[in-house]
């Protein structure tokens, strides 16, 4: 006999006007319609009370939905409950369970799935050797680091070769250093075994980093959804641009549409930038911090009114007539003194138009 | 089918299945007999028809809650339906013609047949999507409502209508109002010289424990976490003696010590020359003895609320500048005061509940709880009165109860958060120090006596008149002969001894299962009517035992359920006064246990039976065990509902105990309770060593 191996049984997931009413009119989940493709990794992302961990919970069917239909595969699981759907989730606590050891843990879901004892014992095995826990198997969860327990949640969940993993904030309970490194673990697994998975943060730069598509969630429906880059590059509204990375929000003019291109202005500083069929008017321009430069001898008025040193760039905080402006710069050899009055001018690309004024 | 014991299977032999008394009814209906138990083989046969049918189908959750709901009703029906002396409605005569035969009490048959219903209407109820459509959860629902109805509400129902009865079997409200505006319940004649009615006396009794019980509680817990006292440890002992002390024992150190040939008044009468008195029975009596018995209940609500107020909340009234008598007053105390009235309440419920202690105690003054003794035991034997009685004590402390979970429920001030809370509780000031210290400690020595007294009194040949030490007592009750067939117990105490382990161990595993159970269902489903559900399995800690004691031979004296005088109904009732336990420890424990256990397991494709089973159940070891102990425990020291229960094959140690004492015998008494305390101290000391030895890594 070979050794296990574990593979994936990937399926898509799809949402079709589900919602998730609590009590009588707490609506937690409005309406949404989500598609997952196989093999991909999806990111739920938003604020917390946005319905996220909500819908992470109707997949894995802790959580029934009120209306609408879910299916997983070509199944319409809408009324199955957690224990029949082929579908495993890693908790924010981890939730291992503390009286049994860490093989005992990863093994666990296994003996519920008509294995035999021995099977089970080698595709656990395998299992933890696929987190880097070779090893670890006889000791108990209290008995190991916290990112070690986060690779055992992660082992015991992927043995069962479900249809759809679930991650619950899982990098929450770690350092910021470990953060990094296990958040390129679970996509390297991830991508290896092509597994489908549905991820839950509210941590905007992890899901940047992790994701095949970004589903951004507000207020129980979904804002925008999209891969990274378009997400970042170009937000539907404010909402998404300020939520997915810092963006300073600035009130405009459309002066002119060319075509795809609009030009615009403000306080006399004219800027051409793709129009997004936009009429002209009034309208918001969305500028990351790192999209802003000053130096040049046009552009807009303002005053460096705070600078702070913070390693490997500058931050500053600009006021003028429009308000305040956040930006970076990566020249930290020769800072601008507070109250220096500059002209600041935006990059050739990154700046996007956003409607309203 | 009881009549012999549930244990005993002589009916097998007897003539089953041909004798129509013990035949099946099968047979019967087949033989054209006790047809009216024929309809009950429709709703059986009726899930035959879905057997093969998916569980997602409509038709076969219908047909399921058709057939349970058909089936246990009718098994219900038939079974009011048909009293001991044939129909008990008229109409029923006319439809069936009279009957020969009475109904029997309902043995194994009805039992397996009520039970099958019930989880066919659970199963049915969860095929149509309740609760997710988990079945053990339904299930686990229904059949705890089933039993607590059955065990707890159908008997004090069935008390509530013993009221109204008249003496021709009739109800009547002119009956009941006689019997409630009696002057023994109600007169005031306390106030010029007379009797008092025995509600006023026992309210009045309650609230003067409540009030002095946390005073000295307060001072215990005080004591203990605000002093540089060094035996702190010894004051924590104080907790363990309420759980292992016989409720009257108490009361009964008190006779020795203040009794008329009582060590304290000999000597005092010797020294002043005057006539020894009975000053001890009454009032006096029970009220230092029931401040005896229940302090530690109080030190042990208080400690945990003392405890409970953050360390930091005083250090910053301390560095805004409150001298430590200030930051008492206006920080420590006022945190306290739900711990305060909370404490109160229980006292309350506890004196108003007492039987032992009144009624080795009480001489002339009336009590409600041993008026409901005397009036179902005594020369007048009136049920009713029995049961108006029962009424008024079940209202005082059902108040009492009410009001601790409606106005303390929401009101906790702990503010311990579990972190971040490295501060130390400031000593008392000095003022209040001295003070409290000193009424813990002449406490604390008062109790102490009284423990030794128990001790020496089971030595003493026979007190106040012989006082040479002698084992004599512990010969006459716990003898033991060796001879050629083995052991012979020939002590007279061994029969209740076994009796009462036997009985306890038994009722030990059901009350710890029936409440971790509940606990489970009350701290980790959501279902419709939970609030009700917590209020109901709750309210049997606010029932006094001897209303449970009236309300089950009312109710269980007579068909269909007809366990008097079995060791069936000990149990039930033990079950069932012990129940708060269980679940309370269960609920404490299981909500240390994050929810996201549980449903880590169901993703990984346990079901809720299996995650019960698997993850919280061996988490829980610590709690099973405490469930166990504590229901056993209680179970042997248990008088109030006991009394009322046992029989002559049935006896308990504490009924034997106080029958000893009606007889004059304190020497036997004193020294049964002895052993019964030290073999309580043998099983809450085995079960510290147990728990103390599962350690269990529980989430940091």
């Amino acid at each position: 006999m070979s050794e296990p191996t574990i593979s994936s049984k990937a399926a898509p997931v799809r949402f079709e006007g589900v919602s998730k009413v609590f009590g009588k009119d707490v609506v937690a989940v409005d309406a949404i319609d989500l598609h997952v493709d196989a093999g991909k990794l999806v990111t739920l992302l938003g604020p917390s009370g946005c319905g996220k961990t909500t819908t992470l919970r109707m997949i894995a069917g802790l959580e029934m939905a009120s209306s609408g239909r879910i299916f997983i595969g070509d199944r319409d699981v809408t009324t199955l409950p957690a224990t029949d759907r082929d579908v495993t989730m890693v908790f924010q606590s981890y939730a291992l369970f503390p009286h049994m050891t860490v093989l005992e843990n990863v093994r666990y879901g296994l003996t519920f799935s008509g294995f035999g004892k021995e099977e089970a014992r080698s595709r656990a095995q395998a299992g933890l050797d696929l987190v880097g826990l070779k090893g670890f198997g006889g000791r108990l969860p209290s008995e190991l680091s916290g990112g070690q327990q986060q690779r055992v949640a992660v082992a015991r969940a992927l043995v069962l070769e479900p249809q759809v993993l679930l991650f619950d904030e899982p990098l929450s309970n770690l350092d910021a250093k470990l953060r990094r490194q296990v958040r390129e673990d679970i996509r390297a697994i991830q991508q290896d075994l092509g597994l489908t998975v549905v991820y839950v943060t509210h941590d905007q730069e992890e899901a940047l980093a992790v994701s095949d598509e970004i589903v951004v969630m507000r207020n129980a429906a979904i804002a925008q959804k999209g891969t990274p880059r378009e997400l970042y590059d170009a937000p539907n509204d404010t909402f998404v641009a300020d939520f997915i990375g810092e963006a300073n929000l600035l009130a405009c003019i459309i002066v002119a549409v060319e075509g795809d291109m609009a030009v615009i202005e403000i306080e006399g500083y004219r800027y051409r930038l793709p129009g997004r069929s936009l009429p002209a008017g009034p309208a918001t321009l969305a500028v990351r911090p790192s999209r802003i430069r000053f130096g040049d001898d046009t552009g807009i008025p303002a005053t460096i009114s705070k600078a702070t040193y913070v390693g490997v760039r500058m931050e500053y905080t600009l006021t003028g007539a429009f308000g305040q402006v956040f930006a970076v710069q990566d020249d930290v050899d020769d800072p601008l003194e507070p109250g220096t009055e500059v002209r600041m001018t935006f990059a050739e690309r990154g700046p996007v138009l956003l409607p309203g004024g | 089918m009881v009549d012999g014991g549930l244990w005993s299977f002589e009916w097998l032999v007897d003539g089953y299945p041909f004798d129509e008394d013990y035949a099946p009814a099968a047979f019967l209906i087949a033989q054209g007999e006790k047809t009216w138990l024929a309809p009950l083989l429709v709703p059986l046969a009726l899930p035959l028809l879905v057997v093969r049918r998916p569980k997602s189908d409509p038709l076969f959750a219908r047909i399921l809650i058709l057939s349970g709901a058909l089936g246990f009703g009718w098994l219900i029906a038939q079974g009011f339906g048909i009293g001991i002396r044939g129909f008990t409605f008229d109409w029923l005569k006319a439809l069936f013609g009279e009957p020969r035969i009475r109904q029997f009490g309902m043995g194994y048959g009805a039992m397996f047949s009520a039970t099958a219903f019930l989880f066919l209407l659970t199963q049915g109820i969860a095929a149509r999507g309740a609760i997710n459509g988990d079945v053990f959860v339904v299930s686990a629902i229904g059949g705890v409502i089933a039993i607590v109805t059955t065990f707890v509400f159908f008997p004090i129902a069935n008390m509530l209508f013993a009221a109204f009865v008249t003496e021709d079997g009739s109800y009547s409200l002119t009956v009941f109002a006689a019997k409630f505006f009696d002057d023994r319940l109600w007169g005031l004649g306390c106030l010029w010289g007379a009797r008092c009615g025995a509600a006023w006396n026992s309210l009045f009794l309650a609230v003067i424990v409540g009030f002095v019980t946390t005073i000295l509680g307060l001072c215990f817990a005080l004591v203990v976490t605000r002093s540089g006292f060094r035996y702190k440890r010894a004051v924590r002992a104080l907790t363990v003696l309420p759980i292992i002390t016989p409720p009257f024992v108490i009361g009964l150190a008190l006779i020795l010590l203040f009794g008329l040939s009582g060590s304290v008044t000999v000597f005092l009468a010797d020294l002043f020359g005057v006539q020894p008195t009975r000053w001890l029975y009454g009032m006096p009596g029970i009220l230092i003895a029931q401040t005896l018995a229940f302090t530690p209940i109080a030190f042990l609500v208080l400690i945990g609320v003392v405890e409970g107020v953050s360390p930091s909340m005083e250090e910053a009234a301390q560095t805004l500048r409150a001298s430590r008598w200030q930051t008492f007053r206006t920080v420590s105390l006022p945190l306290m005061r739900p711990g305060l009235a909370n404490a109160f309440l229980l006292g309350f419920i506890e004196s108003m509940a007492d039987f032992g202690n009144p009624l080795v105690l009480g001489g002339n003054f009336d009590v409600l709880s041993t008026e409901i003794f005397f009036a179902i035991v005594g020369a007048q034997y009136d049920q009713g009165r029995a049961a108006v009685l029962a009424m008024v004590l079940l209202f005082f402390t059902l108040s009492a109860f009410y009001a601790q979970r409606a106005w303390l429920g929401r009101k906790s001030y702990t503010t311990v958060t579990g972190k971040g809370d490295a501060g130390v509780h400031p000593l008392m000031p000095t003022g209040l120090s001295m003070p409290v210290t000193t009424i813990a400690l002449v406490w604390a020595f008062f109790t102490a006596v009284v423990y030794g007294m128990i001790v020496y009194g089971s030595v003493v040949e026979l007190w106040g008149v012989n006082n040479s030490l002698t084992f004599k007592h512990y010969v006459t009750a716990f003898s033991v002969r060796f001879e050629e067939e083995g052991i012979r117990w020939t002590g007279a105490a061994w029969d209740s001894f076994w009796t009462t382990i036997t009985i306890a161990a038994i009722a030990a595993p059901l009350t710890a299962a029936v409440g971790l159970v509940t606990a489970y269902l009350l701290t980790r489903q959501n279902f419709a009517g939970k609030n009700a559900f917590e209020f109901g399995t709750m309210l049997s800690f606010a029932i006094p035992g001897t209303v449970i004691g009236v309300s089950y031979i009312l109710a269980f004296n007579v068909p269909p359920i007809e366990i008097t005088g079995t060791g069936v109904i000990l149990v039930v009732s033990f079950i069932f006064r012990n129940l708060p336990v269980g679940v309370r420890a269960g609920i404490a424990s299981m909500s240390q246990l994050d929810k996201s256990l549980d449903e880590s397991s169901l993703t990984l494709g346990a079901n809720s039976w299996q995650t019960f089973r698997r993850v919280i159940l061996p988490l829980l070891r610590p709690a099973i065990l405490a469930a166990l102990v504590y229901s056993f425990v209680r179970a042997m020291t248990a008088i109030s509902a006991v009394i009322f229960l046992v029989s002559a094959r049935y006896d308990m140690a504490t009924s034997y105990i106080i029958g000893r004492v009606e007889n004059n015998d304190y020497g036997l008494a004193i020294a049964y309770s002895t052993t019964l305390i030290f073999v309580m101290l043998a099983a809450v000391g085995l079960l510290q060593v147990l728990v103390g030895r599962v350690q269990i890594g529980r989430r940091s």
